[in-house]
């Protein structure tokens, strides 16, 4: 669900003219023994809405604390708008952010939670006043001013902490898992207005979040993050379709991997041995490592298809054979769990593209598993 | 935040099957009145408060309506039978009269407000930075923290008063100190002034402010603060309308927790006060035991609750609204 719009127009980060409105430098973040962040550069350019994705532990929440400054890098420098942030307290800086608890005031009102970060610049009263009005508009909250936080919804707090941080219009905005505590479809409506309200008001977004699909929605790019590395900076459709390691490939979406070794190896194609894939696998680009060389093919599952009888232009690669063992009818598609004839278990979905009254593959058939040559991704890592 | 759903009612335990027929019987008794378990539980303290509290209440009221005379006990008796079937009810208000009448009461009332009021100014001075501190102390430091906070508990209250006594008096510990450190040149007379009745209120009533201080500092999201520097407020700012504001119900709880028993204070002001110290706690005591005036005694204490009143029920009030906060 990209924005076909921002696609077009908007990739500063291939424009080599354009600066990255933050930058990070060789960002390294310790406590104690324990290294949360580990040499981390990155570039974000103005206008993104920029995801930092990772499971706990992977550094993301510490990286998106160093940008707010509420820690300090132990090494390397972090740049907002060509301006060094390394001895700028919180309270100087021109972020702002959305806390995952939303951290409301709740000896507040919701009109008065707004307008505090105004209060501290001390804007005027009728300014202040009007910007409050103008924000709650955008949220859609316009009947609630005068509410405390503790008389509204999980979904309304979730609105207000996001005014209450825009209000300022920070010249970029820190999202710590801005969703995570709205139940699924709340969610779901509210990344397009998150987003929506992003494209409005302009201001650059980094949300850190460990929910792939909501990275994968929202994001002009994503950067995954394990174990206090970046491992892969890309859109949401390159990190997909063509992730950098083994990590990347199983933490976004489901796939299938097999290990085997390089038989051959030419500009347009490899040709890779696999016993776990019960066939030799063709993909249809090269790799810069040497022959034998032990790799990881990476095949997400509905790249694959399935068949009861052999396809008409069975090469023998890319085509394996097993017993169908599990499937799960989810409506739209289904997931069927094959075990092929070498032990290992792939998944494999398909559309449901009729309305199936009798399955034409069902529990315990011999089907056959294939394809493309583009379908597979080799992953030396 | 989602609140849990708290069941409106939890099921009854079981009907009682299986249990020997007198339980059965006086299980159902007790349904039949309107008492389960439940009921039973919240009746100890109503119990507890009747027999304690209501009931020598209403005792000291009583002979705050009678007159004094000798005769054991030393005051006339309220009802009376007259002639053959008529009860009379002979209420004398002279008592309150009385303390209307002579400013002594008046003075030790007032004199008691003002030491308990400076009192509670003083302890909340400084109670809040020790229980801020303690609050924002690293976790395995707390518990040591409070113990020593509770520490003199331990000691008998009146010990720890006379404690004072020795290190106030003319040669005692800190005149001397104050002496050989050169500050003063003759002793300081600190005993027996308003002075060392503060300084003995103040020590003696202090973790009565900082307990409850500490329980909603403690509770206190660090987010929050978080937030007020996130959105630009420096620390002294992000503490004057975040942590203060938020702090206000322990505040209360814990200035009435001072306030109240320091209006009636008795032996603190008898022990380090001066002879011209006049609070209310003192006149009582004189009242009832040096001039056996019960009646009178009792009405400086009914006057006495009357004024706490008010106190007390701004307490209860804040209370219920901290544990509103807390459900959250």
């Amino acid at each position: 669900m990209a924005q076909p719009n921002r696609k077009i127009t908007l990739q500063p980060w291939q424009d080599p003219k354009e600066q990255p409105y933050v930058r990070i430098e060789k960002v390294t973040k310790k406590f104690g023994d324990f290294t949360a962040v580990d040499d981390v550069s990155l570039s974000i350019y103005r206008g993104e809405l920029f995801s930092l994705l990772g499971g706990s532990g992977s550094g993301k929440t510490t990286l998106l604390r160093m940008l707010a400054g509420f820690e300090m890098p132990t090494s390397g420098k972090i740049f907002i708008d060509g301006v060094d942030m390394s001895n700028i307290p919180p309270y100087d800086r021109p972020v702002n952010m959305m806390f995952q608890s939303y951290a409301l005031f709740p000896h507040m009102s919701v009109e008065q939670n707004i307008a505090f970060g105004l209060k501290q610049d001390r804007v005027a009263r009728d300014e202040i006043k009007r910007r409050v009005a103008e924000v709650l508009e955008l949220v859609q909250l316009g009947g609630f001013a005068k509410r405390r936080p503790h008389q509204l919804s999980g979904g309304q707090r979730q609105r207000v902490a996001l005014a209450r941080s825009l209000v300022k219009r920070p010249k970029l905005l820190l999202l710590d898992e801005p969703l995570g505590a709205l139940d699924r479809r709340l969610r779901e409506r509210t990344q397009f207005e998150l987003v929506n309200i992003q494209e409005q008001v302009g201001i650059t977004f980094v949300i850190v979040t460990h929910d792939q699909e909501e990275a994968m929605t929202m994001s002009s790019r994503i950067a995954v993050m394990n174990n206090g590395w970046i491992t892969q900076v890309g859109t949401p459709a390159e990190v997909y379709e063509y992730p950098a390691t083994k990590f990347v490939a199983e933490f976004v979406g489901s796939v299938n991997m097999f290990a085997g070794r390089i038989l051959e190896d030419e500009p347009d194609h490899v040709l890779i041995q696999s016993e776990e894939a019960g066939c030799d696998l063709y993909i249809n680009h090269g790799v810069p490592v040497p022959l034998g060389t032990p790799v990881s093919v990476a095949v997400r599952p509905e790249k694959m298809a399935l068949s009861k009888e052999p396809p008409a232009t069975a090469t023998g690669r890319n085509l394996s054979q097993g017993t169908v063992r599990e499937i799960a009818y989810l409506g739209n598609l289904s997931i069927y769990l094959i075990e092929l004839d070498s032990g290992k278990m792939v998944r494999v979905t398909q559309p449901n593209f009729s309305r199936l009254t009798e399955m034409p593959i069902t529990w315990e058939d011999r089907v056959y598993v294939t394809w493309h040559p583009f379908a597979g991704v080799v992953l030396t890592q | 935040m989602t609140a849990t759903p708290i069941g409106k009612e939890i099921q009854a335990p079981g009907s009682g099957a299986g249990r020997p027929l007198p339980v059965r019987l006086t299980i159902g008794l007790l349904r039949r009145l309107g008492l389960t378990g439940r009921g039973l539980v919240i009746l100890v303290p109503y119990v507890w408060l009747l027999l304690f509290f209501l009931i020598p209440f209403a005792i000291v009221l009583k002979i705050s309506f009678s007159e004094a005379a000798i005769a054991i006990p030393p005051y006339t008796a309220l009802l009376e039978w007259t002639e053959e079937a008529f009860l009379t009810i002979k209420l004398n208000f002279g008592s309150y009269i009385f303390l209307l009448t002579d400013s002594l009461y008046a003075v030790a009332y007032l004199n008691s407000l003002k030491i308990a009021f400076v009192s509670t100014v003083l302890c909340l001075l400084l109670g809040y930075p020790m229980a801020y501190g303690i609050a924002k102390s690293p976790t395995s430091w707390r518990g040591p923290l409070l113990m020593l906070i509770i520490l003199p508990f331990w000691t008998s209250f009146l010990i720890r008063v006379y404690a004072w006594i020795g290190i106030l008096k003319q040669e005692g510990l800190l005149n001397n100190l104050l002496l050989w450190l050169g500050v003063i040149d003759t002793p300081l007379q600190i005993l027996y002034t308003d002075v060392s009745i503060y300084i003995g209120i103040v020590y003696s009533y202090l973790p009565f402010m900082i307990l409850p201080l500490y329980a909603t500092l403690e509770k206190l999201d660090d987010t929050l603060l978080e937030a007020a520097a996130d959105l630009g407020a420096k620390p002294f700012g992000a503490f004057l309308r975040v942590t203060l504001p938020l702090s206000v119900p322990g505040i209360v709880a814990g200035s009435l927790l001072v306030f109240i028993p320091a209006v009636g204070e008795f032996v603190i002001p008898s022990l380090l006060g001066g002879p011209n110290t006049l609070m209310i706690g003192a006149v009582l005591w004189n009242e009832f035991f040096a001039n056996r005036d019960w009646p009178v005694a009792s009405a400086v204490a009914i006057a006495l609750l009357l004024f706490l009143v008010v106190p007390i029920m701004l307490f209860q009030y804040y209370q219920g609204k901290q544990q509103e906060a807390a459900k959250q």
